[in-house]
């Protein structure tokens, strides 16, 4: 069942041999160290597991490896380049766009994923697209302002 | 199974304070090292049950090492809050230093001094005094050394930024750091800032944690990685109460890379990943005797009230039984189903098992708790054991407890390796405690010039939290069944435990509820009712900025605006929301449009802070009100999941204006929980107000909303 699976990263190519069935979440927290995106409830309903792939959000624990063979993935470390943060980033700060922080890599990829689709969404655009994220918390108003912030800046970069 | 209830351990901890935790003072000193080191004590009246002998009883430390790093050592830890900003807030005023040139270590047992918890709204509140006075006391302690090393008397000199100047000459509070080893110890009586000279406490502050959360490197206990850690998943049974007849393990033993533990009350498996791990306990074949439902999520509220047995009488004023002159008479009975704290991080621990010292990372809100917990039940002494809390991923009251913390532990010791248990969302949703379901059952009266004169209040499971009658009544009487909603009742099939503001928002939820009936019944408008009936100066304020803000129009209800105020008193601070609903007819649903609160909190460390808070409550609170309530059968738990356990989305939130009242001269209050406090009434009475409906139950599901409809 090992296999070669080879995809790009952040930019960069990864090559693993591994089980392929394994989940796109676990091979990253595990096997690449990238901790960021975060295991919440294992059944693509809460988010805060979202990466990017070839540009589209995706819930990496619902995502095998072999199903991002040859596809570009991002995750919440792609997102800073060279020390300076993505306008995404850069929003949620200003807005305070969180509290404990667990959903946030989620939250930030399904806007970015958003943003790259549709740079100027609308309001009700970004809800309807953010929906499917949950935040205990309840950084809900500050989240959308971030956004709305971010795509006004330029968010689609 | 045995579940473990949070509650229960921090009720052990809180009452046992003759426990030494064994850190001894040689031990200490060499951790904490050289510079200037100020420890602080306070008054058990001041941090009630938050202290324990450490080595001087103390309750903070500071360094200034010589590098003229700042650095507040506090076992309290982080989980959303934002104390981990405001007590840097609180440092960062008193010695004349940024904020972010502080450093934050928070939650580590072997680096921190001993704290109960963090829970209650109590860390600003109770902790807040102790950080500044130990700040303010490293500042005279600097103060002097620059005074002797610059030649200048204590007067004439400035400080900024850590930097000491007469004018001409400049000396580092670095500077004046090295080779010393300067161990100050001070009680509250520190001279403090005075509110006018605040520079940094009252001044809206950016979080401390935002750059490591936004790039996905603040860690959490699930992301720290040891060589060679194995992933454990443990057997649990179907529901609570249940007890295992028979047990097959040899498919998940025969799995490759699989290690299976077997002991009386423990069977797990261990793999390097997770989801191997998954697949070999579904190798594992248990079967279960599974115990009769006693009640369920319909009918608890009527099991409480049958059997809540005599009931402990807390206030008893004037005369309820035979009130003179009482008027219009009005009984309710008000209930809500059990909660899950649902955290986005589940619980989480990982333990490494070394040279006969465990340490375990874990998510909780009480580490010396969890040390506690776990040498006992390792038969360890406490200084073998080390808890270290990396950033929480949200509590709500759910990490009190730290099973996952002793699982991880008990499980590192068999193996001898690094074990990380992590539950899954399914595991969390039957093993973590929830928020009781409860009853409260009021009658109460009010005369012809619309003053109350009675109030017989019987609460069922939720306890007393935030139940005090605000309002001005001659006759009542309070009487609490089936202990409080911090877990000591034995009536619930599973484990109960708080859920933010613990029983407040089920009182509240009644009290203002049913003041809304009476105003209605007196055919008065609801704030005026109130404003008649308070006397309460800090009350009759946050209800009238309240619904100034809120552009209040006066009326009867119902009076088909969708409006509505509520207010409540938790944890010190005084909240009222004013708040606007629209009710689709068709289906039931009701859409919260608009939510403002005003809150008077005394003195504001971090408004931003705060209001972060108040809008967390609001959101929060939209859960309990409308769409979440556990489904079980017994201690069968129906909901495992966020697919049909719901929380609040971005569709749902409203729009929220926070106003913080100013009150400097009252010392900082609570602010994780009033907010949410007043949810259930105040959107309740606006669904009241919409549709002349009384919606007595929460959550108010489209489902008991339209059935109410159609009832009326």
């Amino acid at each position: 069942m090992k296999k070669s699976v080879r995809f790009r990263l952040n930019g960069h190519p990864v090559a693993l041999d591994t089980d392929d069935r394994r989940t796109l979440l676990w091979v990253l927290r595990d096997d690449l160290n990238l901790t960021g995106t975060k295991y919440g409830c294992g059944e693509g309903v809460c988010g805060a597991c979202t990466v990017a792939v070839d540009g589209t959000a995706v819930r990496s624990c619902q995502t095998t490896v072999a199903a991002v063979e040859g596809k570009s993935v991002v995750t919440i470390e792609g997102l800073e380049h060279d020390g300076k943060l993505h306008p995404l980033q850069q929003a949620f700060i200003e807005h305070n766009g969180f509290q404990c922080g667990y959903c946030t890599s989620g939250m930030l990829m399904n806007a970015w994923a958003l943003l790259q689709k549709q740079p100027h969404p609308s309001r009700s655009a970004i809800v309807d697209e953010m929906n499917a994220n949950l935040c205990r918390c309840g950084a809900h108003q500050r989240i959308l302002a971030a956004i709305e912030q971010a795509s006004k800046a330029g968010g689609a970069r | 199974m045995k579940s473990q209830s949070p509650a229960a351990n921090q009720v052990e901890s809180l009452e046992t304070p003759g426990v030494t935790n064994g850190v001894d003072r040689r031990l200490f000193c060499k951790l904490i090292g050289g510079g200037i080191v100020v420890l602080i004590t306070s008054k058990p009246s001041d941090l009630f049950a938050q202290r324990r002998g450490y080595p001087e009883d103390l309750n903070a430390y500071l360094r200034i090492d010589e590098n003229g790093r700042v650095t507040l050592f506090s076992g309290k830890i982080e989980m959303g809050q934002g104390v981990h900003t405001s007590l840097a807030q609180m440092a960062a005023e008193e010695l004349d230093v940024s904020p972010e040139s502080i450093t934050m270590v928070m939650g580590d047992t072997d680096l921190c001094p001993w704290d109960a918890g963090t829970w209650g709204s109590l860390s600003t509140r109770m902790f807040g005094p102790a950080v500044r006075a130990a700040a303010a006391e490293a500042r005279t302690v600097l103060m002097k050394l620059a005074s002797e090393k610059l030649g200048t008397p204590r007067a004439q000199l400035v400080v900024e930024n850590g930097v000491v100047s007469n004018g001409s000459l400049k000396v580092t509070y670095g500077e004046l750091a090295k080779g010393k080893q300067i161990t100050r110890l001070v009680g509250e009586k520190a001279v403090l800032r005075t509110v006018k000279e605040f520079k940094v406490i009252g001044k809206p502050a950016k979080r401390m944690d935002a750059r490591e959360k936004v790039t996905g490197r603040a860690k959490y206990a699930g992301d720290i990685r040891l060589p060679g850690m194995l992933y454990a998943r443990m057997l649990r049974p179907p529901m609570h109460g249940a007890t295992r007849k028979s047990l097959d393990t040899s498919k998940a033993k025969a799995m490759s890379g699989v290690t299976v533990v077997e002991r009386d009350d423990l069977v797990a498996v261990l793999h390097a990943d997770p989801e191997r791990a998954g697949e070999a306990l579904a190798l594992i074949k248990a079967e279960w005797d599974r115990p009769a439902a006693v009640f369920d999520t319909e009918s608890v509220g009527d099991y409480f009230v049958k059997n809540g047995g005599e009931g402990h009488v807390s206030t008893s004023k004037g005369d309820v039984t035979n009130p003179p002159s009482s008027g219009h008479a009005i009984e309710s009975t008000f209930r809500n189903g059990y909660l899950a704290h649902a955290p986005m991080e589940p619980h989480t621990a990982l333990a490494e098992w070394k040279d006969g010292k465990m340490t375990v990372w874990a998510s909780t809100q009480s580490p010396f708790g969890a040390r506690t917990r776990i040498a006992h039940v390792l038969g360890l002494e406490e200084n073998k054991v080390r808890v270290i809390t990396p950033f929480v991923g949200g509590g709500f009251g759910g990490k009190g407890s730290t099973e996952q913390g002793v699982e991880a532990a008990r499980l590192a010791q068999i193996t001898g390796k690094p074990v990380m248990m992590m539950w899954t969302r399914g595991e969390e949703f039957l093993l973590d405690t929830f928020g009781p379901a409860a009853v409260v059952r009021v009658n109460s009266a009010f005369n012809a010039a619309g003053k109350m004169t009675l109030w017989d209040y019987h609460v069922y499971a939720a306890g007393e939290r935030s139940s005090e009658m605000l309002y001005d009544v001659p006759n009542i009487r309070m009487t609490s069944y089936l202990g409080s909603s911090l877990g000591g009742a034995k009536v619930h099939p599973f484990g109960t435990g708080p859920w933010r503001a613990p029983g407040a928002w089920s009182n509240v939820f009644a009290r203002e509820s049913q003041i809304d009936i009476m105003a209605a019944a007196a055919k008065v408008d609801p704030l005026e009712f109130r404003l008649r009936n308070a006397s309460d100066e800090r009350l009759r304020r946050v209800l009238k900025v309240a619904s100034d803000a809120f552009g209040w129009k006066a009326g009867a209800g119902p009076s088909g605006q969708g409006r509505a105020i509520a207010a409540g008193l938790d944890a010190g601070t005084y909240c009222a929301l004013a708040a606007e609903v629209a009710v689709d007819r068709k289906t039931g649903a009701v859409t919260v449009k608009r939510v403002v609160v005003a809150q008077d909190m005394g003195l504001v460390i971090n408004p931003e802070g705060a209001k972060m808070q108040m809008e967390g409550c609001i959101n929060m609170g939209l859960g309990y009100v409308l769409s979440e309530e556990l489904k079980f059968r017994g201690g069968d738990i129906i909901d495992r999941n966020f697919d049909t356990y719901e929380l609040p989305r971005f569709a749902a939130v409203p729009q929220i204006e926070t106003i913080l009242i100013k009150n400097d001269d009252l010392a900082p209050q609570g602010g994780g929980e009033p907010a949410i406090v007043p949810m259930g009434a105040v959107i309740a009475n606006a669904v009241f107000d919409a549709t002349g409906v009384r919606m007595y139950r929460l959550p108010m599901t489209p489902e008991r909303v339209l059935a109410a409809m159609k009832g009326a």
